[in-house]
């Protein structure tokens, strides 16, 4: 019962003490390491496979279609062409291009895209490393491919580059902040920054507790990851296709891969930090069941994030960078302080836990208003009637 | 083992200064930069300070090296920015700048310097936090009038313009 | 904990390789036909208009300075967050005059227009 209940670490000490006993310790290190980290790289990859197809055919269905179906049944397995087209086009560098910057932005951002999966845990013990600052570290690494977005504008010697590529750059800072303010307010309620042990804390899922950090954080995440409605920058009919506009072949399929690979890495983080994980019925007991739960909830979130591009209206830029600045950063730093108001209470830490959310629910109401008031008065003042 | 790592960061934190100031493209100063960053965040974990290395990649990486970018394309004209590598009073700057060198290296290499012992504590983070509201509470709110500060002085730079 | 960076260090190297193999092999495979047509530069199929030089808004500085000063206020708080549960009311109210003097940043601001898009 006890090996259930921690299998996977379980197993992975068996492996460890059968490789020690022909190799010396710091090589059965490095042999977990490698095979650990190989693994992880593959995420991404493994994301853009699954992802386009059901991404495509979501949207598909959602516009009253049916999206790709030649290739397998149902077209699963439309990923497959698709990369063989990627492989096989011509890699063209336009002139004046700046080369070594030109061919190290797709390398900067599928980096971006994979440290990410170090520590996001797919089950009990089940995590590339439980690092002591992993929060922090999540959103260190976000912050890595702002600098490849702009590498890859600047190089490709291209005025439309150059602008998808700075206005892209400002919304990604714009939502930065609100997105690490909802993680901080789930940081600030457990009081730890690893991320296995948030989820073994979760006894109740964050998303019942904070809503409005849970949907401040889907929408920044959106927002982080260029996806409508916040794709103004890369839309093919405002900007054509933005910062990469001049990458083919290969190097454009790693910008690809980047993009759905931070897609799942950004669901997989609103699993782990707002909806408990690995947890759920039974996970304890039978331990196949933890990354099971992990997988269908995270496909649940992404399902949502394709839901929201398949019918929502994509906003203006400055709707976009306004909503992030007078919205959501006030309203993440108001629950912020609340949530620290309401640990103080001297209650017991499940009525502390509903006055949190009782708290959430008011300042969205209050926030919701005063957005509401807002747009009725810009609309007055343009003459265009709102209802 | 650590002497080995220390070593490698060394260099590339060395080699990138060096590009910083001898490349003559702007932005690829700003892109060895980025990469010198990396190294010295590499150089903090060695000292068993995660903390301050993420915080580097975040802040200094992540945002400072934008700033910096965006302040080179305001200033030149953004698809051609070669910058002549001497100009006529490289001599005396590099007289100071070998005085300083010496002073700096004068001063690294003879003071006793406390060296902390034993690795820090599993709970660092949390002692920080604690030391931001314990014994340096004024230093932090400081910080924050100082960031204030400096948020409004820029903005009335840059709007004088409007 | 050191062991663990190690492990980041690792997963980089390796993470860097893929790119660079699956570059290599899609070098290997495609065609290479340069002519000066398909190197130029794409302006929505015309021939560029002009220098390729673009007036930067000075607006985009501006987001970055308030990012980099919402990022450091970030960096505070979050040591503050993770030992929070041990300390006292006092380190509630000293979080709340950080947080109101930088929301009074913001609000200056927002007031003077510096997170409008022109």
């Amino acid at each position: 019962m006890e090996y259930i209940s921690n299998f996977f670490v379980n197993l992975g000490n068996s492996w460890t003490s059968l490789l020690s006993s022909f190799l010396p310790t710091w090589a059965v290190t490095l042999v977990n390491y490698l095979v650990v980290a190989i693994l992880l790289v593959l995420m991404p990859v493994i994301a853009t496979l699954t992802l386009t197809v059901m991404e495509r055919k979501v949207i598909a269905r959602i516009q009253n279609r049916v999206g790709p179906n030649r290739v397998g049944p149902w077209g699963i397995f439309q990923a497959i062409p698709d990369a063989i087209k990627l492989l096989t086009k011509e890699d063209i560098v336009p002139q004046n291009a700046d080369k070594p910057v030109f061919n190290i932005a797709p390398l900067v951002i599928f980096i971006g895209a994979a440290l990410l999966w170090t520590v996001i845990p797919f089950g009990r013990g089940v995590i590339g490393q439980d690092l002591n600052i992993g929060v922090l570290y999540l959103v260190a690494i976000g912050s890595i491919s702002t600098i490849s977005v702009i590498m890859a504008g600047w190089s490709s010697n291209n005025k439309f580059a150059l602008i998808g590529a700075f206005r892209i750059v400002a919304q990604l800072l714009s939502y930065e902040i609100p997105m690490v303010l909802a993680m901080g307010a789930v940081v600030l309620l457990v009081g730890t920054m690893k991320m296995g042990e948030i989820v073994e804390l979760q006894a109740i899922p964050f998303a019942l507790v904070l809503p409005v950090a849970f949907v401040t954080y889907i929408l920044a995440a959106a927002a982080e990851t260029g996806r409508a409605p916040f794709d103004l920058v890369e839309a093919d009919s405002e900007i054509v296709a933005g910062y990469f506009v001049e990458y083919s072949g290969l190097k454009f399929g790693w910008f690809y891969i980047a993009e759905y690979g931070n897609l799942l890495a950004v669901s997989a983080i609103a699993t782990t930090l707002f909806l408990g994980g690995w947890r759920g019925p039974l996970a304890g007991i039978v331990p196949a069941l933890g990354p099971l739960y992990f997988i269908a909830k995270s496909v649940l979130i992404v399902f949502l994030l394709m839901w929201i591009r398949g019918t929502w209206p994509r906003f203006r830029i400055d709707q976009m960078l306004g909503l992030a600045w007078k919205v959501l950063v006030p309203l993440g730093l108001f629950n912020f302080l609340w949530i620290a108001a309401m640990i103080k209470l001297p209650v017991h830490i499940l009525l502390q836990w509903a006055l949190v959310l009782v708290g959430n629910v008011a300042a969205a109401v209050v926030a919701l208003t005063l957005m509401g008031r807002a747009a009725k008065r810009y609309a007055a003042q343009r003459g265009v009637a709102v209802a | 083992m650590e002497q080995i790592f220390f070593v490698l960061l060394s260099v590339l934190i060395l080699g990138a200064a060096l590009m910083v100031v001898t490349t003559r493209n702007l932005l690829h100063s700003a892109l060895w930069l980025i990469a010198a960053f990396f190294g010295i965040a590499g150089i903090f974990i060695l000292l068993h300070a995660e903390f301050l290395a993420v915080v580097q990649v975040l802040i200094y990486i992540g945002a400072i090296s934008i700033l910096i970018i965006f302040a080179i394309m305001l200033t030149r004209r953004i698809m051609d920015p070669q910058q002549p590598r001497f100009n006529s009073q490289w001599g005396l700057a590099g007289g100071f700048a070998a005085l300083l060198f010496v002073g700096l290296a004068a001063v690294v290499t003879r003071v006793a310097w406390p060296v902390a012992t034993g690795v820090p504590p599993a709970d660092a983070i949390q002692q920080l936090g604690a030391d931001f509201v314990g014994v340096y509470a004024v230093p932090f709110e400081v910080a924050s009038v100082l960031l204030v500060t400096a948020m409004i002085g820029a903005i009335i730079i840059a709007r004088e313009r409007e | 904990m050191q062991s663990q960076y190690l492990f980041v260090a690792i997963f980089f190297l390796i993470a860097l390789a893929v790119p660079i193999i699956g570059l290599t092999l899609a070098w290997a495979i495609r065609p290479k036909k340069p002519n000066s047509a398909k190197a130029a530069t794409y302006e929505c199929g015309m021939e560029t208009i002009g220098d390729t030089w673009v007036q930067f808004k000075a607006q985009y500085y501006l987001y970055a300075l308030v990012f980099v000063v919402f990022d450091v206020e970030v960096a505070f708080i979050f040591p503050w967050a993770v030992a929070y549960h041990k300390l006292g009311l006092f380190a509630l109210v000293e979080m709340v005059i950080f947080v109101a003097i930088l929301l009074g940043g913001l609000l200056y601001a927002w007031r003077k227009g510096a997170l409008e898009w022109r």
